[in-house]
């Protein structure tokens, strides 16, 4: 199973926003749960996101265990060209990941 | 002594008056209470004694949550912003979990529709704050109440 679910429009209007939603697969680790040993498990947290849009910054979210565990994020984008759009985030462990969407502009 | 002015009148006009107002009063009521921040030292830090404005952010979030693992979270602030400032950023506080600042969604470039989606952890029943910061240093807010019947921190370990 892939790390990332992304979903944007087929077609997109220049000029117009479009929506984006992507779920990633990750615990969101709070650090404040314990294994069944009693051990504390560490915190382990998705901490930045970002995504570009033809290698430009368009959405950034820095995120704490205040979001729940497989964060999703639903957010809009201005239509300018069609291109890609790239996500990428890393978190506590610095295990980064990513994925990517074609943009379609008609 | 019987016109519109006369004493009688004004009670009677006083009376529907309050009627009116009466049947305003539950929507009115959770709005006052809306409008108030919750004291959160990480969130004053953040206004720093600024005035933000109420009206504009739409913060919506159940007002009661079954399970404070994922609560559902929308935050939308209204535009149209071009040609004056947009939105730089969204800031979310919560009131009662071990992290305040629960997240921060940035807007690099100026966007028309400014509307953010996701799921929240809440540790037990609060109130949550949204800050939209704008490109000319104004802020807006909203904040909602949200009742938890299973806390967020827990888990069945």
């Amino acid at each position: 199973m892939p790390d990332a679910r992304v979903s944007v429009p087929a077609t997109n209007r220049r000029g117009e926003p479009f929506e984006v939603r992507i779920l990633i697969r990750h615990p969101m680790e709070t650090g404040y749960r314990t294994d069944e040993f009693g051990k504390s498990i560490p915190r382990n947290v998705i901490r930045t996101f970002i995504c570009r849009y033809n290698g430009e910054p368009v959405f950034s979210a820095r995120l704490s265990s205040g979001i729940a565990a497989n964060p999703y994020l639903r957010f809009f984008v201005t239509a300018r060209e069609s291109g890609q759009l790239t996500f990428e985030w890393i978190d506590d462990a610095g295990v980064r990941g990513e994925d990517r969407a074609a943009v379609v502009v008609v | 002594m019987n016109g519109p002015g006369s004493p009688r009148f004004r009670v009677r006009r006083r009376l529907l008056q309050c009627a009116g107002g009466l049947a305003l009063a539950p929507r009115l009521q959770a709005q006052a209470a809306d409008r108030e921040l919750p004291d959160i030292p990480a969130l004053s830090a953040f206004v720093a004694g600024r005035s933000p404005q109420w009206g504009r952010v739409r913060l919506e979030l159940p007002q009661l949550a079954d399970n404070g693992q994922t609560v559902p979270m929308r935050v939308v602030v209204d535009g149209p912003f071009a040609p004056g400032p947009h939105v730089r950023a969204i800031r979310l506080y919560s009131q009662a979990n071990p992290v305040p600042e629960m997240a921060v969604f940035e807007f690099p470039l100026p966007l028309e529709r400014v509307e953010v989606e996701s799921r929240v952890r809440l540790a037990e029943s609060q109130r949550v704050v949204a800050v939209a910061a704008m490109s000319d240093g104004a802020l807006h807010v909203a904040v909602a109440e949200v009742v938890v019947t299973i806390a967020g921190c827990m888990d069945g370990t």
